[in-house]
């Protein structure tokens, strides 16, 4: 077998790890250039293979499989479908606009950009592999660095805490899950990690209720952590506001969607069962996400607080779409997931700079930032429309799915009626209020100074995201084409018996593109 | 008789005289090179021991059974001999600050080598006794070598006393199982331990033996010796205490559970379960608070006795090798520490984690080294210490399904495992980001020293990356106790 792009897009960021290990320290423009490189190539190279995948085929393009350890049935194997070729695409993306926001790094380069490829590598391997176990290590790779860079690059005199929190939380997340995905293995009996082999035997040999029943706790709520799921999401808002930019862009946007991914590929199609008697409890939960930390995001005075907070009620209608189950929902899960990818990182990436430049952010500080930021500013209000749902951007189609998803199952409809609530209330207050208080209004003596991003090398990674935001959002069906034939599988086997009340046949979905907007 | 099989341990034997003798006629200033001449024989003896012939086949028993050569003590022979080897090149780096004695000081380190190469072919309760007091002697005097520092000497008293109080133990547990079944040989215990599981005296002298063979590993309760030992030993002896000692311990427990003792032992599924997790739990709790970069090795080596102990308590073959594999790991992980804790506090007089600071600036290998040890230690891919972890757990989990108590059992491991984070990260913190660093004077490296380093590097790489080849060989050992 060749090797795979795949093996290229996640080896290209790790082997410019070691290069740079052995670069002086003092060579800053080349060590810059290195790590500007090696996001680039795989940037280049996701969006090719993305143009390469063959819309419509059921099953894994790609595909690479070495074996590693035979006598465990692990190997390297890495493939996509529908499921994660979005998610490739949108992490080397936001991987690459990381790398050029990490200007405002200014001490201790050299290992703040090993770390930063390391965690890319990281990151692309997690959605590559089909491979429990390269899975869960690759995601465990990515997820070692954040701990450091918030821990030495972070801001604000909070960040000793909250690098312990968020270390805390995410660690017990992830060794939760580590030993759910263990579980599942030995329960399963079919001696291999190789996720399609697995999910071709369990389809055959169901995994016993009682097993069920024990596993998919495990990963729903390690998983769960990672994605911070309510009541287990304090870390987030906290760890992106202490968080350097390029981290808070890397993790908010792209490592935390490990856990919904997991979710989706893993325990759903795995454990029907316990995945049915426990979505009704997950929809609850995502609620919490939806409503109360909405609520939270609209008491905050410091704009990064406000961002994470934000970021963490975005994870709900995610959630939200996974409890329903269903193709529509399902799928708009998988559209919110790549539309708050690029959204995430676009806002925290403009966070960055606004902080880079004044030194704060405290919303009552600033203000009128339109007027010397004019760039920056206008990418800001897009970025906050975006962020409330504004038809035109990924998100909007992303998020009516999962509600047109969701009022398909009738035990959720009081659930998706109070999402809708939150999503168009909620996210429109605390997001106009932002916007006013920052962009709007008088602008303070000292801030009229204010160097707006010129050049073209500095306005490429906002201009970047927002262009991925858009074109998703006017072409959603470059994903959904895509996302569909794999997402059905994947219902299909979520629901083995449609007569139980609630549970939506498949069959009785109306087609999806008369569902969407455009 | 079959002596022709213990060539291996003859030669070391042979090799820790000629060590001795070597004393009296090297020039004082070329006494400290013994050491390379050591750790060239020992790779000789390594290269043997992979060759498979004449005495390293496997297979064969010498007096009346008494010493066994079979895949579990091959692996533990090879084990040793390269825990010996990066231990001695590390003697030769500490021998400026030993006063006197240097050459005594490798060839006790040879001698207790030989013990370990006992113990691994250890199949009676005799041969038991003679090795573990063979390492234990020697290691008191290992521990006491820097006679002018007044820690060392307290550490190799504490030593003494604690060592010989679990040696009479053991003493007397392995007179209670000859006095009620006649049976010293382990296969023959084997064979009539079944018609005295009822017998309280029988039972309490397998649990005496358990509890001198839980003192040389470290476990909860008897740990207590561990930290303050570790502390004041010289670098190198902690070094092989933490490593060679334990694996011997561990072998020896292996082999008493489940070959002397297999009908106990399954009744004991849940005295090893609650050792294991107490064990865990001790040790990563007491490391916490501690400053002392070889009092907190020495804590976390007490909760690595934990780890080890899941695959003892998984009952299992998958236990069994996953232990076997994680030790390999540990072997290079720990070495690789002392070998920079015995660099960087050449002029120090304190093994404080500030001694630490500016280490990334002073020496990048030795940072990138500590860095690499410690990320192994907590467990993280694609090092060692993670796949170790990874093969533990899942050997535990495997057990799930006969005793939920092993579920709780996955739970305190992983408890332990996030612990753990936080003193390991402080570690590295130390390095890379201290705010006062006074010393900023490159460390200097003789060749051989970068040599032995660059062997831990690659051995927690190779086991993290490429498992295959030690899986397998950890397998084959395993099958030992499968017959």
């Amino acid at each position: 077998m060749t090797t795979s792009i795949l093996t290229y897009i996640l080896g290209i960021p790790l082997l410019a790890a070691v290069l740079l290990v052995f670069v002086p320290g003092n060579y800053r423009v080349i060590i810059r250039a290195i790590a500007l490189a090696a996001t680039l190539v795989p940037m280049v190279l996701a969006i090719k293979m993305f143009c390469q995948f063959v819309t419509g085929h059921v099953g894994y393009q790609f595909e690479q499989q070495i074996p590693w350890v035979e006598s465990l049935g692990m190997s390297y194997h890495v493939g996509v479908d529908g499921l994660n070729v979005g998610l490739v695409l949108m992490g080397a993306i936001v991987a690459f606009a990381a790398a050029c926001c990490s200007w405002e790094i200014q001490t201790r380069e050299k290992e703040f950009y090993i770390l930063l490829l390391v965690m890319t590598g990281g990151i692309l391997g997690a959605f590559a592999s089909l491979d429990l176990f390269f899975f869960y290590a690759f995601h465990e790779f990515a997820l070692v660095p954040t701990f450091i860079m918030i821990g030495v690059w972070g801001r604000s005199e909070r960040k000793n805490y909250a690098t312990f929190q968020i270390t805390i939380y995410l660690t017990i997340g992830a060794l939760l899950a580590l030993i759910g995905l263990i579980a599942l293995y030995i329960q399963s009996g079919a001696h291999t990690f190789d996720i399609p082999k697995l999910v071709e035997y369990i389809a055959a040999n169901p995994l016993a209720a009682k097993s069920q029943n024990f596993i998919f706790p495990l990963l729903l709520f390690g998983f769960g952590i990672l994605v911070s799921l309510w009541p287990f999401h304090s870390w987030a808002a906290l760890g992106y506001g202490a968080a350097p930019a390029p981290t808070a862009m890397l993790h908010a946007g792209v490592l935390k969607k490990f856990g919904l991914y997991g979710l989706i590929r893993v325990a759903l199609p795995l454990m029907p069962q316990a995945a049915q008697s426990w979505m009704q409890i997950l929809a609850w939960l995502c609620l919490g996400n939806i409503l109360y930390v909405g609520w939270v995001a609209m008491k905050q005075k410091n704009l990064n607080l406000l961002i994470g907070n934000s970021s963490v009620a975005h994870m709900g209608f995610i959630f939200l779409g996974i409890a329903s189950l269903n193709l529509i929902g399902v799928t708009g899960a998988v559209l919110v997931m790549i539309a708050h990818g690029f959204l995430a990182a676009l806002t925290f990436a403009l966070s960055g700079y606004i902080y880079q430049k004044t030194g704060t952010l405290q919303i009552s500080e600033l203000g009128g930032l339109c007027r010397p930021l004019r760039f920056i500013g206008v990418t800001l209000l897009m970025a906050a429309m975006a962020g409330c749902g504004l038809p035109g951007f990924a998100n909007f189609v992303g998020e009516v799915t999962v509600f047109f998803g969701a009022w398909q199952v009738p035990s959720l409809r009081v659930v998706t009626v109070l999402a809708v609530w939150g999503a168009l209330i909620i996210g429109a207050v605390y997001m106009t209020r932002a916007v006013r208080n920052v962009l709007h209004g008088p602008v303070p003596e000292k801030w009229s100074k204010l160097a707006d991003a010129t050049d073209v090398w500095r306005k490429l990674p906002y201009a970047l995201l927002l262009v991925s935001l858009l074109v998703f959002g006017f072409v959603p069906s470059l994903l959904t084409d895509k996302i569909v034939p794999d997402a059905k599988k994947m219902v299909q086997m979520a629901n083995p018996v449609s007569d139980k009340p609630g549970a939506v046949a498949v069959s009785e979905i109306p087609n999806l593109k008369s569902a969407l907007p455009n | 008789m079959n002596a022709s099989l213990m060539t291996l341990e003859i030669c070391v034997m042979a090799l820790g005289t000629v060590l001795m003798l070597a004393d009296f006629w090297l020039p004082d200033e070329r006494k400290k090179f013994a050491g390379y001449a050591a750790v060239a024989a020992l790779t000789g003896l390594l290269v043997i021991s992979f060759s498979g012939c004449g005495a390293c086949s496997l297979g064969g028993s010498a007096f009346n059974g008494m010493f066994v050569q079979d895949g579990l003590a091959i692996f533990f022979k090879r084990f040793f001999i390269v825990a010996a080897i990066l231990v001695l090149f590390m003697a030769v780096e500490f021998s400026d600050r030993i006063a006197g004695g240097v050459s005594e000081y490798y060839s006790l380190i040879v001698f207790a080598l030989s013990g370990m190469l006992f113990a691994a072919s250890a199949n009676d309760f005799t041969m038991l006794f003679v090795a573990i007091e063979l390492i234990t002697i020697t290691f008191y005097i290992l521990t006491s070598f820097q006679r002018g520092r007044l820690v060392s000497l307290e550490a190799g008293v504490k030593y003494l006393i604690l060592g010989a109080l679990s040696s009479s133990f053991m003493v007397f547990g392995i007179a209670l199982v000859w006095g009620t079944t006649g049976k010293l040989n382990f296969n023959e215990l084997a064979a009539v331990a079944a018609q005295f599981e009822t017998s309280k005296i029988f039972l309490f002298g397998v649990l005496f033996i358990l509890v001198g063979l839980g003192f040389k590993i470290a476990a909860f309760p008897f740990q207590i010796w561990a930290p303050d030992v570790y502390q004041g030993a010289p670098t190198p002896t902690t070094a092989f205490l933490a490593v060679g000692s334990k694996a011997a311990g561990f072998v020896l427990l292996l082999r008493v559970l489940f070959t002397a003792v297999p009908t106990v032992t399954a009744h004991w599924m849940n005295l090893l379960i609650v050792i294991s997790a107490i064990t865990i739990l001790y040790g990563n709790l007491c490391a916490l608070p501690q400053r002392n970069l070889k009092r907190l090795l020495g804590y976390s080596s007490i909760a690595h006795a934990g780890y080890l102990l899941l695959g003892v308590a998984a009952l299992s073959a998958s236990g069994q090798s996953a232990l076997l594999y994680y030790l390999a790991g540990y072997l290079f992980t720990v070495i690789a520490a002392f070998t920079v804790i015995c660099l960087v506090t050449r002029h120090l007089d304190n093994d404080d984690v500030s001694a630490l600071a500016g280490l990334n600036q002073r020496s990048p290998l030795l940072a990138s080294t500590m860095t690499l040890a410690m990320a192994s230690l907590a467990g993280i891919p694609p090092l060692a210490g993670f796949f170790g972890k990874f093969l533990l757990l899942k050997a535990v989990l495997e057990q799930g399904a006969v005793n939920p108590g092993y579920y709780c059992l996955a739970f305190t491991a992983l408890a332990g495992v996030v612990i753990s984070f936080y003193y390991y990260f402080g570690v590295i913190r130390a390095i890379y980001w201290s705010k006062n660093v006074v010393d900023v004077s490159p460390i200097q490296l003789s060749g051989p020293i970068k040599v032995a380093v660059c062997i831990c590097i690659a051995g927690m790489f190779w086991l993290g990356i490429f498992p295959t080849t030690a899986l397998d060989m950890a397998n084959e050992a395993a099958k030992v106790f499968g017959k």
